[in-house]
């Protein structure tokens, strides 16, 4: 599929470049100003104030020895492909029950999408609350005279990571949902009808034809979802505050605490730089295959 | 309308605007930031600020809530040239930065008008002091390490009397625990770690060594048996909490006390707010003391508010009312009194605080007993790597040994 470039006139473009500045301005300074003075900083030895002195790497050195550090990476990355899958997985299922012409479509659409619009501060909160042995479900088990029931994930060293992934999956599916229903819905009829015809199952269509052609939908999905990982805070603060100890440490909350708390504003950017380098290192080869995609299908 | 007539106008605006500032003084208007939003906390800021305003000023009320985001924000602002009038902190080495960089005005004048060298505990007086200057207005006097104890749980196991020693304490808390009930309210977040063994420390492993400790990170004390004792101890009150106990707000934590679900609460002298809201009194429904024994050191920490420099003059001014209303006996008294902490000056008349500050008030006079907190001693970036050794060692199967070696190692720098 080719489109013949229309000629516009000169003018004209030249409006749209000017209308793109302000964007272009905020990019150029807001976004990669900002990376290239953290990046100066985290070669300095900045304290509560940045400063422009020059430690070399010191400050990377010292980041790497730093246990609770390499342990929010690892938890980061855990935690990541947990929550994605979990989240494609259960949003692309939601949108498809609602797809099936559901009653009340609307306000089921309504029920899965609101943890969303919820701030996850407050709803965090809740979720410590119904995940702690002594408050919540454990409790209400006991009570109910099931004495051996056990569910105290949130205040196991070992488990606590998958309560992070219990509570924000909770949050983010509805929004897969939404994403995925208005892909399903713009999927054509026909294909359902040929699909019927031929004597295919429902299940199978939707694994073999309907992902497929899902693809962009998916990958919007993907990137936001990705977003939310790297910028995991909120959650962890509200529910476990990193705990107990330093189980469910994130990368982000490492950045914050040692950029206000700690008064280390060069740790931090140190840190905020190795976090941007392992973004790019996993974004850069997607966006690469991606583009590559996008091209071939537009030159067949 | 001619140039003439304009300029005549304009001279007169003018000459009105100055008689008219002649005449009536505009108030000194100060910004002050602060993170007091809890109900006692807002009712005892309220008191300096009606003083303030009565002084012949005009307090602009500035809440944050949450310490660290007040303290982001104070930073924000004096590094972006918006700097507020005056800003709290905790009497700490927390704005040792701001006054190294100079961006802080000394209040000399009024730290040396009003004496506070005699009136004020040296621990404190240590932690606004640099090189001589008084940098800070220090407002109050935290005990971060009371034991707060619930009279009819002590009641319902048993126990007759305020232990005496560590011992005694552990064999406190596991009668509790045979009572039925949870021995120590404890909540699971680092700082609350930090100041249960702050507490711990001061208490089994004496102020010489946590001095040695924390003031001059001397690693033979570090490494020493004795240190190695202090961890070992701390961590025997594991035994003692529930299993909720990780991720507990401290409020949560106290009205397990208030309820008489749990025995004991380490805590500051603010957890008092938590029990006087639940309309309990000491003394009569729950007990408190700040150690074991007559000789236990009180651990001094608190807040205390920084004048930024900024270009006007009038701040400077205002700045100096501030100070000076913020230190008067009147107003530290009033403060104090819903506030839970204690007045930080030692010639106040105490009668209208409660059983503990009045207990906390005869404590700090004597001088032998007054201990620094460990956060005046230690920068933020190495108490915030202190809570991460010791949240690993409280938590984590961990011996005492390795959690040894990473806080000698951190102190080492």
């Amino acid at each position: 599929m080719t489109t013949p470039a229309i000629a516009r006139p000169r003018r004209l473009q030249l409006v749209a470049y000017f209308a793109l500045l302000p964007m272009a301005a905020t990019a150029l300074f807001a976004y990669l100003g900002t990376i290239f003075w953290s990046a100066r900083i985290s070669f300095s030895g900045s304290r509560t104030f940045p400063s422009y002195d020059f430690v070399g790497l010191a400050q990377y050195v010292r980041l790497f020895d730093n246990e609770r550090w390499l342990l929010s990476l690892q938890n980061v990355f855990v935690y990541g492909a947990l929550f994605i899958v979990a989240t494609l997985v259960i949003g692309f299922l939601l949108a498809v029950f609602i797809d099936q012409k559901v009653m009340a479509e609307g306000m089921l659409r309504t029920v899965f999408l609101y943890p969303y619009a919820m701030s996850f501060v407050a709803t965090g909160l809740i979720w410590q609350w119904i995940l702690n042995p002594e408050l919540g479900i454990q409790n209400v088990l006991h009570k109910l005279g099931f004495a051996g029931a056990r569910f105290d994930w949130i205040v196991d060293q070992d488990m606590v990571i998958y309560t992070l992934v219990i509570a924000t999956v909770w949050q983010a599916s509805g929004l897969v949902m939404a994403l995925l229903l208005s892909g399903l819905r713009g999927i054509d009829e026909e294909i359902w009808k040929a699909a019927r015809i031929d004597g295919i199952p429902r299940w199978r269509v939707y694994v073999s034809i309907v992902l497929p052609m899902l693809g962009p939908s998916l990958s919007t999905a993907f990137v936001l979802l990705f977003v939310m990982v790297v910028k995991a805070y909120d959650a962890v603060v509200a529910m476990t505050q990193g705990g107990p100890g330093t189980a469910s440490e994130v990368p982000a909350k490492f950045i914050m605490d040692y950029l206000f708390n700690r008064a280390n504003v060069g740790l931090a950017s140190a840190a905020s730089m190795v976090l941007l380098a392992t973004v790019l290192a996993i974004a850069a080869p997607l966006y690469f295959v991606r583009s590559r995609a996008a091209r071939s299908g537009r030159e067949s | 309308m001619s140039k003439a007539v304009l300029k005549g106008g304009v001279l007169a605006l003018a000459l009105a605007l100055a008689a008219h500032a002649a005449m009536a003084q505009p108030p000194l208007k100060a910004t002050v930031i602060h993170w007091w939003t809890s109900g006692g906390e807002s009712a005892a800021i309220r008191q300096f600020a009606d003083a303030f305003n009565k002084a012949g000023g005009q307090w602009v009320d500035n809440a944050i809530a949450g310490a660290d985001q007040s303290r982001a924000i104070t930073t924000n602002r004096i590094i972006g040239g918006n700097a507020p009038t005056a800003a709290q902190f905790n009497t700490s080495r927390q704005f040792r930065d701001f006054v190294q960089e100079g961006l802080l005005n000394n209040v000399d004048d009024v730290a040396i008008a009003n004496h506070w060298d005699q009136v004020m505990p040296a621990a404190i007086l240590d932690a606004i002091k640099f090189n001589g200057h008084f940098y800070a207005a220090p407002v109050d006097i935290h005990m971060p390490a009371w034991f707060f104890y619930s009279k009819p749980a002590f009641r319902k196991a048993g126990i007759a009397r305020e232990p005496q020693s560590y011992e005694e304490f552990l064999d406190d808390l596991a009668r509790l625990k045979a009572a039925g009930l949870v021995p120590l309210a404890f909540g699971g977040q680092v700082w609350q770690e930090k100041i249960t063994f702050d507490a711990i420390f001061a208490m089994v492993g004496g102020p010489d060594l946590y001095l040695k400790v924390y003031r001059d990170r001397d690693q033979q004390a570090l490494r020493s048996e004795a240190f190695r004792q202090v961890l070992v101890k701390f961590k025997r009150l594991k035994a003692f909490v529930d299993a909720g106990s990780p991720g507990r707000n401290w409020n949560d934590a106290t009205a397990m006390v208030v309820s008489g679900r749990a025995g004991v609460q380490i805590m500051g002298d603010w957890a008092k707010g938590e029990f006087s809201s639940a309309g309990q009194v000491a003394g009569r429904d729950f007990g408190c003391f700040p150690g074991f024994g007559p000789h236990a050191p009180y651990v001094v920490a608190g807040d205390a508010f920084v004048f930024p420099v900024t270009e006007s003059r009038d701040a400077v001014k205002a700045q100096k009312l501030l100070a000076n209303v913020l230190t008067a006996p009147a107003a530290q008294v009033a403060f104090s009194a819903r506030k839970g902490s204690i007045p930080i000056r030692l010639d106040v008349d105490d009668s209208s605080l409660d059983l503990c500050a009045r207990l906390g008030l005869a404590i700090i006079k004597d001088k032998s007993r007054q201990l620094p907190n460990s956060e005046m001693l230690t920068t933020p970036d190495v108490n915030g790597e202190l809570q991460d050794v010791l949240t690993k060692f409280w938590n984590k199967d961990q011996s005492p040994e390795d959690a040894q070696k990473a806080f000698a190692r951190v102190m080492k720098g």
